[in-house]
Formats: structure tokens, C-alpha cells, sequence
């Protein structure tokens, strides 16, 4: 860049358009800039964001696998799908792991948060803050790794302890009718760290006026719970249920490494056949199309739950 | 709470009154030992995970589960370096992670700029569309990225996990937002003084944003010092793999034999986000709470 001053050098009709040094010059420099700054980041975008989600409709318009050429078959892979039982239970499963995710982290986070947001003892807070963060620091990988163990029916620590309490040994990873639960618990346990948090600073944000005025009123307990504090904390829990389930669709590496979809299908998600279709059997176009549907489906979602907001969100 | 209790005491009888406290006392103490109780079951896989990587090989795995590491077997943090590269897997994570995360700062905050204070045609246009692929996950483009990054030869590189991570429509977002909170007057004043309109981004802009950058650095740390499925398909050498697929390797290689070394894997993999965390935990909030704001 050069200075204002520089504008001195005239000669060039373009050079001196721009580097004249008056608002205009100014106002077209600025511009260039901008388009300048921008170019990094919408060159990037579009080469791996935006352009490929259109790659990606075009390629589940085709049959393509390691062995032959792209050959187009219009929306034969839908169909395939459509017929396919393990990519339904896969879905399923899917969407019944977000709804129960969801709905614990969103909850038991909420809960946590009122606890902690009534003491007034600081190390007491620190302490009850780190404490509920701290699992959200680990990645998807290391919690499954970890779990794995703590659920395991004969040696783990979470069925010893069940049984000093007289509960018989659980199948957590080994019977179809437990093996989600576990993923639920699991991945709850971690993001419950993230809705806490979040649910924290909503609370820190809400004003003392309005709960004494609440409290003059005669509002109190679940009353209060209802009508005053979860309206007051909507913003929130919006934006905890949207990305929470905008997390949950995408769950797996948790069933992957812990349970590599098993017993059965019981544990396998939708992202995990959209991984073997394309990266284990190699067969792009219909990976391509099990990737539509799952954005699709995610889209719906997002969709839905802003529209909804609109009825219930409320902004103090 | 006070507030019931400071309440005029005059025409409550005694009985009353004492009831009132018992209920008082038990509303403040009955949640805060629940919520303890709670605590303890929510950390206590990470200090199991911590107390057994220290147990001995053969006795890792058996209940009752040993609480204090009083056996101290350094050893199996050493074993995972055989077992694995975990050297060289340390290294691709701290790359890939670094590599990422400075990438991200620069173009989003040049775009984040841009967007919030420079004024050219399409600007809005080009923001909304920017927004928008917030919307889009990892999984409805992998496939064509990664036809794209084994042309370009990348690969089983750890390039094939930085590039396309670097364009940030979330950073520049955060970003823009942080640059509009700058009153604009200032703008006018540097102008006054001679700065030319890089200088204005880079001098006078860029430093009033450091806490807007932290917020980005660390998030974008733990989310990339943490991926999985990107790895797990654009890398194929172990050589070549983070921290996470080391583990997950590490995993498949003990089966139920010694989990103490997996463990021990898994405890060092923490390390860095937990130094992360212990700096910037201020910042890290923030950020959780930025995403919110916005409704």
C-alpha cells in the first residue's frame, strides 16, 4: 500500500484515479481493500465449502465407484437408499440419539446452571464450574476410548459400583436395547459442559429486578422456573438446541470407536454409513447421496427450530 | 432467599418462624450437596483415567477400581511411544492444531474487517452468503474435498486437514462483530494522522480486537486439536496421524490387555487443553456465550 501522500506521482490514469488524494480516491482505495481482505476467505470457502455442496448433489446424480467411471443414473442412488434397511435403522438410531441427547444435556445443564448460579461463595463457584466443564475439553475420541472402559459389563467401574448397590451387571455396549442410552449418556456427560457454561452467563444476565419483582409477585419454585426464568433464558436454549442438535446428527466417533456400530445396527449413526459407503467401499455417487439427505435433514432442522423461536424467544 | 427471611418477623409465631428457617436451610444446603454429589460422578472418569494410567500393566483392567495411583508405573507412558509414534503424532497435532488456528486469525480477521468497516459493492450480499455456509456440515462436502485434495496430491498430508480448514465463516463472523464494537470516531482521528488504510487495519483496528482473536484462537484450538473424522479420512499413514487417530490406534492394538498405556495415551492428549483452558478459560467462555448472543 502505498501512503496518501503517495498520490503525488499522478502519471498513469488508473494509478492516479485511485491514489488521489481526495474523499473519492479515499473511497476506491477502501473498496479495493475490501475486496482484498475478502479474498482469502471467500476464495477458500468456495473451493471448500459452497462449491463442493453443489459437487455433492451433482455426484449422487451418479454411480461411481474405484473400478469405473462416473456413469449418471439420475436418482437411482435415492432409490437405493430409500430400500436400504441398514441406512434406516442407521437414521433412526440417529435420530433417536439427538432427541434423548438433546434433551438430557439441555435439561440436566439447566439444572446445574440454577444450582450453581445461587452460590455466592466464590471458590464454591470455581470449583462447580471447573468441575462440569472440564469433560467438554476432551475430544470425541478420548471420551469413547475412556468410556469404552468405564461401561464395560465385567470390568468396568461404572457396573462395580452398580453392584455394591445391588444392580445386576448392565450390558451397556452389548445389548441393542442399551447400547444408544450409553452413547447418550456418554455424550452428555461431555456436552453437558456447554450448556452449563451457557446457561451460567444466561443466568448472570438476567436482571435482580426481575426476580425480586417475581418474588414480590408470589412467584416461586417451578412457578417461577416456568414463567420467569426459562422465558427469560429462551435466547439460550435456542441456541443450546440448535447446536446441540446440529452436533447430535453428526454423532460419530462415539459409537464408531466404542462400539463400531454394534450390537448388530444398534449403534450405527447416519454419518457412519456415509462414511463406509464412500470411504470404506468407495462408492462416491451413493455416499454423495446419503450425504444430501443427511444435510437435508439437518437443514430441516435448523429450519424448524428457528421458525418455532419466533413463537417462544423471547429477548429482554 | 434472604429476602424471606429479612421479611418482618412481627406477627409470625415462633413455630412458624422456626420452620421457616429449617425450610431456609435446607433450600440452600440440600442443592449445593446434590450438586457436589454430582460433581464427583462427573469428574470422577477423568481422575479414574488419570489414577489408571499409572496402575500396573497387568492389574489395569480388574475391579475394584483404584482410585489413588499409588503404583506410579511411569512406564506405560513410555510404552505408548512404542507402540504408536506418539512423538511424531504429538508434533502432526501441535502442526495441524498451530497451522490451522494462525491461518484462521489472518484471513478472518482481514475478512471479519472488511465486512464491518470497509464499504465496497456486494458487501452485504457477500456476508449473507458467507453466513449461510455456517450452515453446512463437514459431512455434505467430504467426499467431493476429498476427490479434490487427493487431485491436488494432499492426500495423507497434514496440508489435507489445514487448507481447507482455514476459511472460517464462524471466525469471520466473531470477528466482524468484535471490529463493529470499535467506536468509529477513532477512525476519523487516525486519518488525521497520516495512517494510510493498511496501517488504519493493522496498527490502530487490529490490536483493539486481541480479546475477539483469543476467543477465536482458543476455540478453534480445542475444536482442531480435537478432530477426528477429517483425519480418520484424509490421513493414512500413521506417521502422518494426530493425536486422536494415535489413540484410537493405541486402542485397537491393547484390546482389554493393558488398558494403563491407552489411558496413558489418552491422559497426554489432555495436556494442551487443559493449558489452554488453564489461560484462557476467560476466553473460552466468551466465546461459548458470543455464539448465543446473537439469538
Amino acid at each position: 500500500m502505498t501512503t496518501a501522500k503517495g498520490a503525488e506521482v499522478g502519471g498513469g490514469g488508473i494509478l492516479h484515479w485511485l491514489l488521489q488524494d481526495t474523499m473519492d480516491g479515499m473511497r476506491r482505495r477502501r473498496a479495493i481493500l475490501g475486496y482484498l481482505f475478502l479474498l482469502p476467505t471467500l476464495l477458500g470457502i468456495f473451493i471448500f465449502t459452497a462449491g463442493p455442496v453443489f459437487v455433492s448433489f451433482g455426484l449422487s446424480l451418479f454411480r461411481w465407484n474405484i473400478f469405473k467411471p462416473p456413469d449418471y443414473v439420475e436418482l437411482a442412488n435415492y432409490q437405493r437408499l430409500m430400500g436400504d434397511v441398514r441406512i434406516a435403522i442407521s437414521f433412526g438410531n440417529t435420530l433417536k440419539f439427538t432427541v434423548l441427547a438433546v434433551a438430557t444435556q439441555v435439561s440436566i445443564g439447566l439444572l446445574l446452571a440454577m444450582g450453581v448460579h445461587r452460590i455466592t461463595q466464590t471458590a464454591m463457584r470455581y470449583y462447580f464450574r471447573t468441575a462440569f466443564f472440564l469433560p467438554l475439553l476432551m475430544s470425541g475420541a478420548a471420551v469413547a476410548v475412556v468410556m469404552g472402559y468405564i461401561f464395560h459389563k465385567e470390568f468396568g467401574p461404572l457396573n462395580y459400583y452398580l453392584g455394591l448397590m445391588g444392580v445386576q451387571q448392565i450390558p451397556w455396549k452389548t445389548s441393542a436395547d442399551w447400547v444408544l442410552i450409553t452413547i447418550v449418556i456418554m455424550s452428555a456427560w461431555r456436552n453437558l459442559g456447554f450448556t452449563f457454561v451457557l446457561f451460567l452467563g444466561g443466568l448472570s444476565n438476567i436482571s435482580r429486578e426481575v426476580l425480586d419483582a417475581a418474588d414480590v409477585d408470589g412467584a416461586q419454585g417451578f412457578r417461577r422456573l416456568w414463567s420467569v426464568t426459562i422465558p427469560l433464558l429462551s435466547p439460550q436454549i435456542l441456541f443450546a438446541a440448535v447446536t446441540g442438535v446440529i452436533g447430535a446428527v453428526q454423532v460419530f466417533e462415539e459409537p464408531f470407536i466404542m462400539t463400531r456400530g454394534g450390537p448388530g445396527n444398534a449403534s450405527r449413526t447416519a454419518v457412519m454409513v456415509l462414511y463406509e459407503a464412500a470411504f470404506k467401499n468407495i462408492e462416491y455417487g451413493y455416499g454423495s447421496a446419503i450425504a444430501v439427505v443427511l444435510f437435508l435433514v439437518i437443514l430441516a432442522f435448523t429450519v424448524a427450530q428457528m421458525w418455532m423461536s419466533r413463537r417462544w424467544v423471547f429477548y429482554q | 432467599m434472604t429476602a424471606n427471611l429479612m421479611r418482618d418477623p412481627g406477627d409470625v409465631s415462633a413455630g412458624q418462624h422456626r420452620l421457616q428457617v429449617i425450610t431456609f436451610v435446607a433450600g440452600k444446603y440440600v442443592p449445593i450437596i446434590l450438586l457436589f454429589m454430582l460433581s464427583i460422578v462427573i469428574i470422577a472418569p477423568m481422575v479414574w483415567t488419570f489414577s489408571t494410567s499409572l496402575r500396573k500393566g497387568k492389574d489395569s483392567f480388574t475391579v475394584p477400581p483404584k482410585w489413588l495411583p499409588t503404583d506410579l508405573a511411569i512406564e506405560n507412558y513410555a510404552e505408548v511411544f512404542e507402540k504408536v509414534p506418539f512423538d511424531r503424532q504429538i508434533v502432526n497435532s501441535m502442526l495441524i492444531t498451530w497451522g490451522t488456528v494462525v491461518g484462521q486469525l489472518v484471513s478472518a480477521s482481514l475478512a471479519g474487517y472488511a465486512f464491518a468497516r470497509l464499504d465496497f459493492a456486494g458487501r452485504d450480499l457477500l456476508f449473507w452468503v458467507v453466513l449461510a455456509t455456517m450452515m453446512i456440515p463437514i459431512q455434505a462436502v467430504v467426499i467431493p474435498v476429498f476427490i479434490f485434495l487427493r487431485n491436488m496430491g494432499l492426500v495423507d498430508t497434514l496440508w489435507s486437514l489445514i487448507l481447507p480448514a482455514v476459511p472460517t465463516a464462524f471466525g469471520t463472523f466473531l470477528l466482524r462483530q468484535y471490529f463493529l464494537t470499535i467506536p468509529i470516531e477513532l477512525e476519523e482521528s487516525g486519518l488525521i494522522d497520516g495512517v494510510n488504510q493498511w496501517q488504519l487495519f493493522y496498527r490502530i483496528y487490529l490490536p483493539l480486537v486481541k480479546p475477539g482473536l483469543a476467543v477465536l484462537a482458543i476455540l478453534s484450538f480445542n475444536f482442531h486439536w480435537n478432530e477426528f473424522f477429517r483425519p480418520l479420512i484424509f490421513l493414512i499413514d500413521n506417521e502422518n496421524f494426530p493425536i486422536t487417530l494415535g489413540i484410537f490406534q493405541l486402542q485397537g492394538y491393547m484390546m482389554t490387555g493393558s488398558i494403563a498405556v491407552v489411558l496413558a495415551g489418552v491422559v497426554m492428549s489432555l495436556v494442551p487443553v487443559i493449558i489452554i483452558f488453564l489461560l484462557g478459560q476467560r476466553y473460552l467462555i466468551e466465546g461459548i456465550m458470543r455464539g448465543a448472543i446473537k439469538g
